[in-house]
């Protein structure tokens, strides 16, 4: 069976895939155990899945794993802990910006890429720049609270 | 707060699974009762008391993302007197947990928190009677580990709310923290060893028959299996791509068939739908005989289409089918009423099904969990392995039962003095039929099942919440419905409120009165008067008739509207303003701002309730302005985001919101009600803009 090797969260990590198309999402879930990025659409189109990859922020659901051979991704869990979060996270936890917390990690991770590119974004800045993840219950003020909180941070 | 948790801590229940782990291949499921009382009249079913003071509580109402969990704990932890962080929490699990009913209708606070905070309440006064001292800190050493053995008290003697300490507070829910460090396990999560992936491949159409499957067209995916029941046909693979891959290459014929009036033309389908009874709801004065005389007259037409509970993440469940007893780990937000329905369904006796609630993607109702497990529990009594679920996307568009349709027809009346003299509402509204909510995965296999229907008390609000001498409200339920229905937030009320509220609206702007003015006239509630005042003075109200004179600000068009409610007409007081601007050019409605004053009794955690209602309010825009179920004669084909567009980050406005606290009254859920006048105050907000009066959902300019 094929194996890709790369970098997740600071580790060299090789994985078996029978499949080179096979989305790193199901990579990440099933070879690494690695359970915070979510499936939600398959389609790239809700930001469920959002890890970031070189520094970019990514769709792990449309992101064959073969694409990443080389590379190196980072996952909501290579920010911080329940006990140590990152600032972001912990400005997530501070605002409680979550409800049923599905698309959680896909904000958090669409907005850390973001917060990398533009350190204090304004308002409209994160809007936009989080404009392709959704959250169906309706968290949207409290996540942008919480961004724009960690900007500021 | 976790089962892990729970665990550690617990000395009353040994449970052998390792909930957030693997369990062992060998451990049997227990599906019967460990020994723990759950009978609700009993104490010792709620609370478990442990040797080191900490506190586990039980319920079968569910957190699904509401915050409801650390409500409970509040409620208990101020009734017993400990400290709300020694409180841990164990949710709808049927082996563990009274059955408190299903979570739904804003019930998890009334009757969840309230039976859970009677119980606390017995437990003290019992407590105090074993030696234990006033402030609980010798509880553990006195009765931990212990069977109070008592029944729940209705009469023991409650703290008084002007004493709370914990009750009232902003205390943070523990599981937003793990949330956000992505360790919740959710049920998509969720694994136990020798568990297989499966996917379903349902049929293109519905009510389509399976002709054929050519297995040779999978043939070069690892492990993947076939599992086919008359019309159910699934994929079971030790890898879940290669489950994936093999349910979208499999080859099949089906016979297609063209059974639904597609959604194009949907309200007048429904108008034109068989009804099976009328129901008077509201029948005062003679609105018929006062509409005659009356000095103003109008009618108005409302339309609420289909939508889906549109959940982020797809139905999941993972089912351990096992002739010795089977376990359903699922999101669904009715454990119990799951147990109940699939013991009947699948024939398994109800004591060897246990069904463990977990975290799963917010379901507003019932999505695609059950149906999730239903087709998890025939893979897996098919191949005799533990089998997970998931739903893909165009599974959970496509497939969740729907919220309803609802047409309304109003008249009203106005008097020489521009009071509303009549009022008459009509509705049509999918009948109910008894019996549970066909499961898809047992009709495809050809099981024998109840078709029942229902999508919840999904006519009320129908009337004016306003002074009028003659009203009448009646419901026409009609035979039969295109797509299959159930709860969806606030069942109902949101589109009846939509027409109510718009269409006072109507009548405010037909007698040229300022739209507050007009409602506050007919008012004498002063709850209802306060959250009225407060929403809109809020957003700085400019009081006169709408629509606006002079909207024009730029390209743009602006204007102000506003909406309110008693939910249910019993329950909580909502009153909710908008400033919007819309663009003439391109149609775009742009929500500025929204106020909310939002009363719902006695308030157990502030921040909690915000963030619920801030919550309600912008998925009910994106209700509002997006969301249409689409089908065709055949399908439904409204099966992404991009075919079912919800609420978009850069559409979101300025929330603020104010909780009207009433220590002295009690507390009611609010889950729901501040969803019920969104899609009107928008409207009306629109019409002000615009002098366009939209009566139809989404709303298109």
């Amino acid at each position: 069976m094929p194996k890709y090797t790369f970098r997740v969260n600071g580790r060299a990590v090789s994985a078996d895939s029978w499949d080179p198309a096979q989305p790193l999402l199901y990579v990440l879930r099933n070879s690494l155990g690695l359970h915070a990025v979510k499936f939600g659409c398959g389609l790239g189109q809700c930001g469920a899945c959002t890890v970031i990859i070189d520094g970019r922020a990514a769709r792990s659901c449309s992101t064959p794993v073969s694409q990443v051979a080389g590379r190196s991704v980072t996952t909501l869990e290579g920010l911080g802990t329940p006990e140590k979060p990152d600032k972001l996270q912990a400005a997530f936890i501070t605002e409680q910006a979550a409800q049923c917390g599905y698309c959680t990690n896909g904000m958090i991770m669409s907005a850390k890429a973001l917060l990398t590119r533009t350190p204090n974004p304004t308002s409209e800045q994160v809007k936009q720049g989080l404009g392709g993840n959704l959250c169906r219950c309706g968290t949207y003020t409290r996540i942008l609270s919480a961004v724009l909180r960690a900007g500021k941070a | 707060m976790n089962r892990r948790d729970f665990l550690r801590t617990s000395s009353v229940v040994v449970v052998s699974f390792a909930f957030d782990g693997v369990m062992p291949e060998t451990a049997a499921p227990q599906t019967t009762n460990p020994g723990k009382p759950i009978d609700p009249r009993e104490v010792d079913s709620f609370l478990a008391i442990h040797a080191d003071g900490a506190v586990t509580i039980y319920t079968s109402k569910v957190d699904v993302g509401t915050g409801l969990n650390i409500a409970m704990a509040q409620m208990v932890a101020e009734e017993l007197g400990i400290p709300v962080d020694r409180i841990s929490v164990v949710e709808g699990d049927t082996a563990l947990t009274p059955d408190q009913g299903g979570t739904g209708g804003s019930t998890g606070i009334t009757r969840g928190g309230v039976e859970l905070r009677q119980a606390a309440a017995t437990a003290r006064q019992a407590l105090l009677k074993l030696g234990v001292n006033a402030d609980m800190t010798n509880v553990g050493a006195i009765a931990g580990g212990k069977r109070l053995d008592l029944k729940v008290d209705p009469k023991a003697p409650l703290k008084n709310p002007s004493s709370y300490t914990v009750v009232g507070k902003p205390v943070l829910r523990p599981e937003v923290r793990k949330k956000c460090t992505g360790t919740t396990v959710f049920v998509q999560d969720f694994s136990v060893a020798g568990m297989l992936h499966g996917r379903v491949i349902r049929p293109p159409s519905i009510g389509a028959k399976l002709i054929s499957v050519d297995e040779a067209s999978i043939r070069s995916i690892p492990d993947a299996r076939i599992v086919r029941i008359q019309n159910f046909l699934g994929i079971v693979a030790n890898d879940e791509w290669a489950a994936v891959r093999a349910a979208k290459s499999l080859k099949t014929t089906w016979s297609e068939s063209q059974t639904l009036p597609g959604s194009d033309m949907l309200d007048r389908h429904v108008r034109a739908s068989a009804v099976e009874r009328d129901e008077t709801l509201v029948n005062r004065g003679d609105p018929a005989a006062a509409l005659a005389v009356t000095a103003k007259q109008l009618s108005a037409t409302y339309w609420w289409p289909f939508q889906s509970h549109a959940s982020l993440g797809p139905s999941c469940a993972t089912v351990d089918f096992r002739p010795e007893g089977t376990t359903i780990w699922s999101a669904s937000q009715g454990p119990h009423g799951l147990r109940a329905n699939f013991a009947r369904v699948f024939g398994i006796a109800e004591d060897k099904l246990r069904v463990i609630f977990l975290d799963g993607s917010g379901s507003y109702g019932s999505n695609g969990n059950d149906d999730a497990a239903a087709d998890a529990l025939l893979l897996s009594r098919a191949v005799g392995k533990p089998v997970r679920v998931q739903w893909m996307r165009e599974d959970e568009h496509g497939w969740d039962p729907k919220g309803p349709p609802q047409l309304l027809e109003i008249r009203g009346g106005l008097d020489a003095e521009n009071r509303i003299a009549a009022w008459d509402t009509q509705m049509w509204l999918p009948g109910n039929v008894q019996g549970s909510r066909p499961l898809l995965a047992a009709d495809d296999a050809g099981i024998p099942q109840p078709h029942g229907r229902g999508a919840g008390q999904i006519s009320q609000n129908g009337d004016p919440p306003y002074a009028a001498p003659n009203v009448r409200v009646v419901v026409h339920w009609l035979k039969d419905t295109p797509l299959r229905l159930s709860n969806l937030r606030a069942p109902g009320k949101i589109a009846n409120v939509f027409a109510v509220e718009s269409f006072t609206d109507e009548l405010a702007a037909a007698a040229a009165i300022d739209p507050v003015e007009f409602r506050l006239r007919g008012l004498t509630d002063p709850r209802a008067v306060d959250v009225i005042k407060r929403a809109t003075e809020m957003i700085g109200w400019e009081a006169r008739p709408s629509p606006n004179s002079r909207p024009q600000q730029g390209n743009l068009r602006v204007g102000r509207g506003m909406a309110y409610v008693r939910y249910k007409q019993m329950e909580n007081y909502v009153a909710m303003a908008m400033d919007v601007a819309v663009d003439r050019s391109t149609g775009k409605v742009n929500v500025r701002r929204i106020t909310c004053a939002h009363d719902c009794g006695l308030v157990i955690n502030p921040d909690g309730l915000r963030n619920q209602i801030e919550g309600c309010i912008l998925q009910t825009l994106g209700r509002t302005l997006h969301e249409e179920t689409t089908f065709d004669r055949s399908r439904v084909t409204s099966v992404d985001w991009k075919s079912y567009p919800i609420l978009s980050f850069p559409e979101v406005p300025t929330v603020e919101v104010a909780l009207i606290d009433r220590p002295m009254l009690p507390p009611m859920g609010a889950g729901e009600a501040a969803t019920a006048p969104v899609a009107a105050a928008l409207a009306n907000a629109v019409f002000d803009a615009t002098g366009m009066r939209l009566r139809r959902v989404p709303l298109k300019l």
